[in-house]
């Protein structure tokens, strides 16, 4: 896999928001992603996990071109994409697609479900009538939808359907990276169970990328082949998922681990150890940002803060692993 | 009687403009005195609606009781005086634990006076004298000042015993001070404080990180044990109802289908439902299991077991009547007709 070139490469990326008091001055910043340096390949799903506020949607959304960057650089398919004009970055726009938490909300309730489908086509391509008719179809089917929902109201659907009808308006263009936001959080295990197979189909059929961000470890687990963990706005742990999640290198890797209720093995709530809440991203310790609760931190851990470094066969930031 | 709460053949409709929805169907459930039930199900199966109707909070637009009973250590909570029941049982005898630590405390107040707005009513040091003279319209009513302080003492130490730091500074801090964490942790507390028997917890771990979600459950779990006080821990999460709970009942459409102890729960679920509920949950390396078809229509549901159409097992008898709880092993419970694993 790693002999042919990254789809998307992102190198020491960084993205600053200014905090600005109440005359507009500003006083601060939240440094939410800051040197992030990570490459997806064409065909597998990116896991990137972290627990809320670490930056990981700051991070796919500086990829889609939501937010500027601050610093570093994005490349898909070998081209800087950061820092494009805006008509170019629309051009880009079309292989990159966003998926938010509920694809369906995203439906505009007045319009038919065949005029959501046709809008991505009528203005991104020069497409024909016909030919437009011929790929909504097509994507109907392929997120198991039946033709006659063509002519629905998004409310006449069940949340389910206008799940699949909001993923079908993002594939109409033929994306090739599609960067899913906690696509499965608030869902309840069954319809998750049947929004993952879904994602995996249209993967094979599509020939789809995934940047798949989640806070669920045990979602990510099943779905993706490499996994990044993030903490307070850098990765801390990069690796293939099936020897990250058996041997995690990472303190924090391991304490997000293991406070995993796992049905069957011992109870996480008897033994678990991490105590207290991520610091603040406006005040972030210095050196390794983890070590004010990790539990094996160092005086080195405070005043030099680690790099990305090959441990066995995946990426760690710690002094001690 | 050993049970603390028994809810019998429960039902709640609420009207919609296309009839009566029954949200409730016929639900039965026991909790014994130190017992943490956890009440598991998908959204919509009604599982907010039986705590809220313990507590007697259904919304006032819609919400009727048809039929059952609600009985609280041998007393029917539906049939006595609601003035006697807001006195002595809710937010005193039954606390209530919400799920949202964000909207659950009003951003203009310190938490310390939010504490003590409902420690004025609801203390465990209120006597019945003093709640029995009606010479004043609450409002006007005091707050006895030894009352007041031994009250405020007996805060900071909940507050110690939740790990909130600080906690004499903490109650002069508004809401927004502090994290989502900490806010759930000052919720516990406030339904501890009154000396509770029972708590119900509405999901108050689903909008928590994970690692905050582990450090909150072993800290209710270690508190209501020391305690001695029952919990219904209503949750969507089969992980966080292995954690924390010492039997579950899952809850289908209106309906409970099945009760065991948690591991039995877990190693040998007896209804269909269950198992394709536990299967659902993704395991790495192998193929997704959903259960096909969608949650039905709780205005026209279909008749006997609510789960049939789904169903692998289901034949005329489940179309038929609602199956009758029939017993597996001890405790162990299921509402099936065709129960797995039995043979």
């Amino acid at each position: 896999m790693s002999a042919t070139a990254p789809l998307l490469e992102i190198e020491a990326l960084t993205r600053h928001f200014p905090v600005r008091d109440a005359f507009g001055r500003r006083t601060d910043w939240v440094r939410a992603v800051d040197g992030v340096t990570l490459a997806v390949w064409p065909g597998e799903t990116v896991g990137l996990v972290g627990e809320s506020g670490c930056g990981k949607s700051t991070l796919g959304k500086t990829v889609m071109g939501i937010h500027a960057p601050t610093s570093g650089a994005i490349r898909f398919d070998g081209r800087e994409i950061g820092r494009l004009p805006a008509r170019e970055r629309r051009k880009v726009a079309r292989d990159l697609q966003y998926v938010y938490q509920d694809p369906g909300a995203s439906l505009d309730p007045r319009w038919k479900i065949g005029r959501s489908l046709h809008e991505p086509l009528v203005i991104h391509t020069a497409l024909s009538r016909h030919e437009r008719d011929r790929r909504v179809e097509e994507i109907l089917r392929a997120v198991g939808l039946p033709d006659a929902h063509l002519d629905l109201y998004p409310h006449e659907l069940s949340g389910g359907q206008q799940r699949r009808v909001g993923l079908g308006r993002i594939l109409m263009l033929a994306p090739r990276l599609v960067i899913l936001d906690e696509p499965t959080s608030g869902l309840d295990v069954s319809v998750q169970a049947s929004v993952l197979k879904l994602f995996r189909r249209l993967q094979a059929t599509f020939a789809l990328t995934y940047l798949f961000i989640s806070h669920d470890l045990a979602v990510v687990r099943a779905m993706c082949r490499r996994v990044a963990v993030m903490y307070l706005g850098v990765l801390v742990e990069v690796g293939d998922a099936t020897s990250l999640f058996a041997a995690p290198r990472h303190p924090y890797t391991r304490s997000l681990l293991a406070a995993v209720p796992r049905i069957g093995g011992p109870r996480v709530t008897r033994d678990f150890s991490l105590e207290g809440e991520p610091p603040n991203p406006r005040d972030i310790p210095t050196g390794c940002r983890f070590r004010t609760r990790c539990p094996i931190a160092e005086a080195r851990c405070a005043s030099e803060a680690p790099a990305l470094r090959l441990v066995e066969d995946h990426l760690v930031a710690c002094h001690l692993a | 009687m050993s049970e603390l709460l028994a809810v019998d053949n429960l039902t709640v409709e609420f009207p919609t403009d296309r009839g009566a929805a029954q949200v409730l169907d016929r639900i039965s459930l026991e909790i014994a005195p130190g017992e943490v039930v956890g009440l598991v199900g998908e959204s919509g199966c009604g599982k907010t609606t039986l705590a809220r109707a313990i507590l007697g909070v259904l919304p006032r637009s819609g919400g009727r009781i048809t039929s059952g009973q609600i009985r609280f250590k041998g007393r029917d909570l539906l049939a006595e005086d609601p003035r006697l029941v807001n006195d002595e049982i809710r937010g005193r005898a039954i606390t209530f634990i919400p799920q949202d630590p964000w909207s659950s405390w009003s951003p203009l107040f310190t938490v310390g006076a939010q504490v003590m707005d409902v420690m004025k009513w609801k203390s465990p040091r209120r006597t019945r004298a003093g709640r029995l003279t009606r010479r004043w319209p609450a409002l006007l009513r005091g707050y006895p000042r030894a009352r007041r302080r031994a009250d405020w003492q007996a805060t900071i130490d909940v507050l110690r015993a939740v790990h909130v730091p600080e906690p004499e500074r903490a109650l002069r801090r508004l809401p927004h001070e502090f994290s989502g964490g900490q806010r759930q942790r000052l919720l516990i507390a406030l339904a501890l404080l009154p000396g509770p028997d029972l708590i119900i917890a509405d999901e108050p771990t689903t909008a928590l990180d994970v690692t905050i979600q582990a450090q909150i459950l072993r800290l209710l779990r270690s508190l209501v044990k020391e305690r001695g006080v029952s919990v219904l821990f209503t949750t969507h999460d089969l992980g966080t109802a292995y954690e924390i709970c010492d039997r579950v009942v899952v809850m289908y459409a209106g309906q409970e289908m099945e009760s065991a102890p948690t591991a039995a729960f877990f190693e040998r679920p007896a209804h269909p439902y269950t198992r394709r509920l536990i299967e659902s949950l993704p395991t790495p390396g192998e193929e997704i299991r959903d259960i096909p078809g969608e949650v039905p229509s709780l205005i026209d549901p279909p008749p006997g077991c609510r789960f049939h159409p789904r169903c692998d097992y289901a034949t005329a008898e489940c179309r038929a009547a609602r199956p009758a709880a029939r017993i597996v092993d001890g405790p162990h419970r299921v509402r099936c007709v065709h129960p797995v694993g039995k043979a």
